[in-house]
């Protein structure tokens, strides 16, 4: 069958359709830019042009300030990272769990599933911030730790008890969107409830979920800013306290475009990922 | 009979990848043809009715639907799919609409009929088919066979030109082809049907026009005895010993 299509040639009518489509193709995209173009400009001169854009772009935009908050604001987004790393891991590992045990079936694991099912109402009820102080403020005060513990702990704590319970429940739906026959087939090859669950059904929920999951994990990386409520010198705190001594809004940009520029390539590798997956699902009949 | 041909094939070529599935094929319907397409799995039955309604885009070739070059990329490719009426293998229902829902959604989108006239249309068919009692019930509350009826209903409910049927009874239980194909043999009396088949008695019965696919190519092609009682190509034959033995 190969063999057939290293000797065939489009035929003119084919080159002709080709040459339409391509056509067709550079208009759209000439269109799509020239409109970029035209929005773009209208929205920078209808800016600019406000009454107060020169003492806006002073106090926002000072590139003098820009270059002296850098290292500070910089040096606090490190702390950021470390901090989110570290929140990741502890997301998937808690996220895992309850989303496992909500899957039991079974009397003997109801007080683990009532456990489970309460924490997930409790932590996606309750606002991050909320969450923060509890635990920033709130577990210190039981002083049961010999001397003092870092604030960004206690971030990193709240950040995994509130996305757990997010991540949780959307993998969650996606044990339960992999069909009941995969489970049938792996016990029926002997494996047992959990082996199976971690062989065959979690792989494939993991994989139905992850444009999810990839979305809360961008959403958790710029929800580690708020670990500055605890005095944590992160990004956001840092900004905070150049924006003080230099009486300037800068730094606080600054901190956003970090966080920008980190949120950017992970949101377009979930865009890849995700079309990705739905062209393999597509084309599973093609014959 | 008189006319041009409802639809016309001619040179279609489709690769995925490296591998070519379509090598160059000609066909021609007429109204009220009924085409058997045969051949091995993965012979390019399938493919082939996929690009003669467009839902695959072809490498190369054109098709005609009436006097109309539906390749040329200036058509409007949806409204010329709601031409075709198509039923697949795995029936495809929509499993969040009623089965009444189902077969009007074209009429209603498409025809856009007022809801009430096209429920009674939907009623009227479902009723030839003996489901007008399940209308409100969900697909899944169905059997195969009656299931692969609604999606055949559904697909005659848009009043296509062409019914394209893509080997609708290979995922249904023995028991369920036979009502089925009689549903396929009371249309093709007045339809126009290019259907994509593993039934080869079927076929032989109701069918003006077999072709034979293999390897993306059309080997053989006349009427249902010429084909499938005394084939001339080896490879028609060899297909049908394979397939009798097995």
């Amino acid at each position: 069958m190969t063999d057939t299509a290293s000797d065939w040639r489009p035929s003119d009518i084919e080159l002709g359709r080709r040459r339409f489509r391509k056509k067709q193709t550079l208009r759209s995209v000439l269109i799509a830019a020239l409109s970029t173009i035209v929005l773009a400009v209208a929205l920078w001169a209808g800016i600019v042009n406000t009454p107060g854009w020169a003492v806006v772009q002073q106090s926002f935009f000072d590139p003098q300030t820009f270059v002296e908050a850098w290292p500070r604001v910089a040096a606090g987004f490190l702390l950021n990272l470390e901090v989110l790393g570290v929140a990741a891991v502890g997301v998937a590992i808690v996220g895992t769990l309850v989303a496992t045990v909500r899957t039991l079936r079974g009397p003997v694991f109801f007080p683990l599933r009532a456990l489970a099912t309460a924490y997930t109402d409790l932590f996606r009820g309750l606002p991050l911030i909320i969450v923060l102080y509890l635990v920033g403020f709130g577990i210190p005060g039981l002083q049961f730790t010999s001397g003092r513990v870092p604030a960004q702990v206690w971030g990193t704590l709240a950040l995994i008890l509130t996305y757990g319970a997010y991540v949780g429940e959307v993998l969650r739906a996606g044990i339960e969107a992999v069909h009941p026959s995969q489970m049938l087939a792996a016990r029926a090859l002997g494996l047992s409830r959990g082996r199976a669950l971690r062989i065959v059904v979690l792989p494939q929920a993991i994989r139905k979920v992850s444009p999810a999951l990839m979305n809360d994990f961008i959403s958790m990386q710029k929800d580690v800013g708020l670990i500055s409520v605890l005095g944590a010198i992160d990004a956001v705190r840092a900004a905070q306290i150049q924006t003080a001594e230099a009486f300037n809004f800068t730094p606080y940009v600054l901190a956003g475009l970090l966080f920008v520029v980190l949120a950017i390539p992970l949101i377009r590798l979930t865009d890849w990922y995700a079309a990705r997956l739905r062209r393999r699902e597509q084309t599973g009949a093609v014959l | 009979m008189a006319g041009p041909p409802v639809l016309r094939a001619e040179g279609l070529r489709k690769s995925f990848g490296d591998r070519t599935v379509l090598a160059g094929v000609d066909l021609e319907v007429d109204r009220g043809d009924v085409v058997a397409l045969i051949g091995p799995s993965g012979s390019g039955k399938s493919t082939l009715l996929r690009c003669l309604n467009l839902l695959e885009q072809p490498d190369d070739g054109r098709i005609w639907l009436g006097d109309e070059d539906i390749t040329d990329p200036r058509a409007d490719a949806d409204r010329i799919r709601a031409r075709f009426g198509v039923v697949f293998q795995q029936f495809n229902l929509f499993p969040h609409r009623t089965v009444l829902d189902n077969v009007t959604l074209a009429m209603r989108v498409i025809r856009r009929l007022p809801r009430a006239q096209a429920e009674e249309e939907g009623l009227a068919l479902l009723d030839r088919i003996g489901l007008a009692g399940r209308a409100h019930e969900h697909p899944d509350r169905l059997s195969g066979g009656q299931q692969q009826r609604t999606a055949i209903v559904r697909a005659i409910a848009a009043k296509p030109e062409v019914l394209l049927l893509d080997e609708i009874t290979s995922a249904l239980d023995p028991e369920l082809v036979g009502e089925v194909l009689e549903l396929v043999r009371e249309l093709a009396a007045t339809t126009t049907i290019v259907m994509a088949t593993h039934e080869l008695t079927f076929a032989r019965d109701v069918a003006t026009q077999v072709l034979f696919l293999d390897g993306g190519r059309i080997v053989e092609r006349g009427t249902p005895d010429e084909v499938l009682v005394s084939p001339r190509e080896l490879r028609t034959q060899e297909f049908l010993r394979r397939f009798r033995r097995g």
